[in-house]
């Protein structure tokens, strides 16, 4: 990257000054937080949980 | 200006009528209010119901009282365990989402009329569920662990309930749509509604997970299906059984921040890190219901593990960092207001008189000191299996339950019934006695079961003197000691109880009017200052000057960490590896 092109990022642009950060995105957006807290524990919790289950021998 | 004095507004094409607190300056939407108003006297009358049948039952534990005979006892367990762990708090959680969503981001609730419909379901489910056991063929506990098999209509009512709770649920996700579109806030929602996201999304999944299990459990009962694995039963129904005691705890930081912010204008130490300590327990806090599976056979280690060691610490974590800034936005608070010398005036001269900021403190202090510390215990694996399915699991959740959720709520109640229900509270006195003749009686009752836990003595036991059994056991003169202490202080908590539910209903039927002259007052002593508007908008306490907190979280970390390696000897005692 040249000297030029660096200092043409450093330049703050109405755009750049706009921009919200990831993190702030997603616990700004409920639907996705939604999404992530019913995903985890369903997966990690209850999915998980019923493949083990299902691996249990049946008694004779 | 009258208080009740109501707008029109024409939002979208949707009418809705407003009127405007005089206080805090927020528009409340009428239709909302009718529903936080309605979900609030339910709940509390169901409180009332199940603590009844919590005195009973403490009353049999003590074996010198013994009140109840054993199948009545059962019953009484099944009712207590119904109405507090899912009825009371489940009612009046909805009222927190409608005013952390209606309220609090100044717009319109999403669908009223379909709020409506939520709650003649919960009320028909809880109904029919309390009816099933007070028959008496229904006095399967509130876990129902099949087989054991209840009434149809005790699922069935449970199911309706779920669903009732679920729609009020999507409504306060449908409302922070509208207030985003209709622009009632600037940048993020603040973080008392952002608290009750949380709950709201733990919410959704604990509740669809018991509703998901008890549909098929409720066809096993009517003869349809024939078979329900019984491990199967546990690992769904407790996503429900403990996801629902997550969504408390979701909902008690966030009235902590509501009520330190109300009352003295109180702003998190940071939103960001706060935000944070939420989306941990977003993330992580339903995965602790595996705690209560951890002696079943057929889970590996590793499972149990995973959710109940590695994941959860980053809940305990989001809770240690909510004790911390709930605390530190408290002094930065009072510091600002002028209470600034030494570590501790701004803890000294804290409107202790307030019952909305006593009931608050008290339950985040003891939240943190006993439900936050036994919770760690119970979850590690190997200090598990001396406890399991002992008394110190009640004595844990009434800890969390009972010291931190109930007694949050019923701080709450006392803004809300100035705020929302526009009465004055009456009988002042004893309403700033209430909350500590509660707290008092409710660790009380922590300890002692937790003591007696710790001691083996096993929970849902109506008579631990073996009086009918062909095999005797004794158990130690100190475990008695411990129950009839128990109840002795599940006595003193039913006071407290009574109290507050005379309190409350007092206030609704007989209390005086507040006005807009009166309403600062009729929120109870507080800092010589306006209330702000800290609780509705985005933002932080702007210091970190705050030696009575950081003293105050040295003395949690020893307890912590002395508790934990005491329960260690414990079980190097019990387990001797050489």
């Amino acid at each position: 990257m040249t000297d030029a092109t660096e200092q043409a990022d450093d330049v703050p642009t109405p755009e750049r000054s706009l921009r919200i950060p990831v993190m702030q995105r997603v616990l700004d957006n409920p639907f996705l937080l939604l999404f992530i807290g019913v995903t985890v524990p369903t997966v990690f919790y209850i999915l998980w949980g019923l493949i083990e289950l299902t691996q249990i021998p049946i008694a004779n | 200006m009258a208080i009740a004095e109501a707008e029109t507004q024409i939002i979208g094409g949707i009418a809705a009528k407003f009127r405007t607190c005089p206080a805090s300056g927020l528009k409340i939407d009428l239709a909302a209010e009718r529903l936080i108003k309605a979900n609030a006297v339910a709940s509390i009358v169901f409180l009332a119901i199940g603590g009844l049948f919590g005195l009973l039952v403490a009353l049999t534990r003590w074996q010198t009282v013994h009140i109840l005979p054993a199948d009545m006892f059962y019953l009484a367990l099944t009712a207590h365990g119904l109405d507090v762990l899912l009825v009371w708090i489940i009612f009046f959680e909805m009222a927190v989402l409608y005013f952390c969503s209606a309220v609090l981001l100044n717009c319109r609730l999403a669908t009223p009329k379909l709020g409506w419909v939520a709650f003649v379901l919960m009320i028909a489910g809880a109904v029919l569920a309390n009816v099933a056991v007070l028959q008496g063929n229904s006095s399967v506990m509130f876990t129902s662990y099949v087989p054991m098999k209840a009434d149809p209509n005790f699922y069935l009512g449970i199911i309706l309930f779920a669903v009732g709770a679920l729609i009020g649920c999507f409504m306060f996700l449908g409302t922070l749509v509208i207030a985003k579109d209709e622009k009632t806030y600037e940048g993020s929602i603040p973080l008392v509604t952002f608290g009750a996201l949380t709950a709201c999304i733990i919410a959704i999944f604990s509740i669809a997970a018991g509703a998901i299990i008890l549909l098929p459990t409720w066809l096993w009962s009517l003869g349809y299906i024939s078979h329900i694995d019984t491990v199967m039963y546990k690992l769904v129904w407790w996503a429900m059984g403990h996801g629902t005691q997550q969504v408390n705890v979701a909902a008690h930081v966030a009235i902590w921040y509501a009520v330190a912010a109300i009352l003295l204008g109180a702003k998190p130490l940071s939103e960001k890190v706060s935000r944070t300590a939420f989306l941990l327990y977003i993330l992580f806090l339903q995965l602790a219901s595996a705690h209560h599976l951890l002696v079943e056979p057929g889970l590996s280690e590793e499972w149990q593990i995973f959710n109940t060691s590695y994941a959860i610490y980053l809940a305990v974590l989001g809770s240690m960092i909510h004790g911390m800034t709930v605390t530190g936005a408290v002094e930065a608070a009072q510091r600002r207001n002028g209470y600034t010398r030494g570590a501790f005036e701004w803890l000294r001269k804290a409107p202790w008189g307030n019952p909305a900021f006593a009931g608050m403190f008290l339950s985040l202090i003891m939240f943190g000191f006993l439900g936050g510390i036994s919770g760690v215990v119970l979850g590690t694996e190997q200090l598990n299996i001396m406890l399991h399915n002992t008394i110190y699991v009640p004595g844990h959740f009434h800890a969390t339950v009972v010291a931190g959720t109930t007694l949050a709520f019923m701080a709450l109640t006392y803004l809300v019934l100035p705020l929302i229900f526009q009465k004055q509270v009456v009988w002042p006195k004893l309403a700033r006695l209430q909350p500590y003749i509660f707290a008092v009686g409710v660790a009380g009752i922590s300890l002692f079961m937790m003591g007696a836990g710790t001691l083996g003595v096993a929970r849902r036991h109506w008579d631990i003197g073996f009086a009918d059994a062909p095999m005797s056991f004794s158990y130690p003169a100190a475990a008695h000691l411990m129950l009839a202490l128990n109840g002795i202080f599940a006595v003193i908590a039913s006071i407290g109880g009574i109290l507050f539910v005379l309190i409350a209903v007092g206030t609704v039927l007989w209390g005086k009017p507040v006005t807009a002259e009166n309403i600062v007052e009729s929120l109870g002593p507080m800092p010589k200052k306006q209330v702000t508007d800290a609780v509705s908008t985005y933002g932080n306490a702007g210091t970190w000057h705050l030696p009575g907190t950081y003293i105050l979280v040295a003395v949690f970390f020893l307890s912590f960490v002395l508790y934990y390696f005491v329960n260690w000897k414990y079980l190097s005692e019990i387990w001797p590896l050489s």
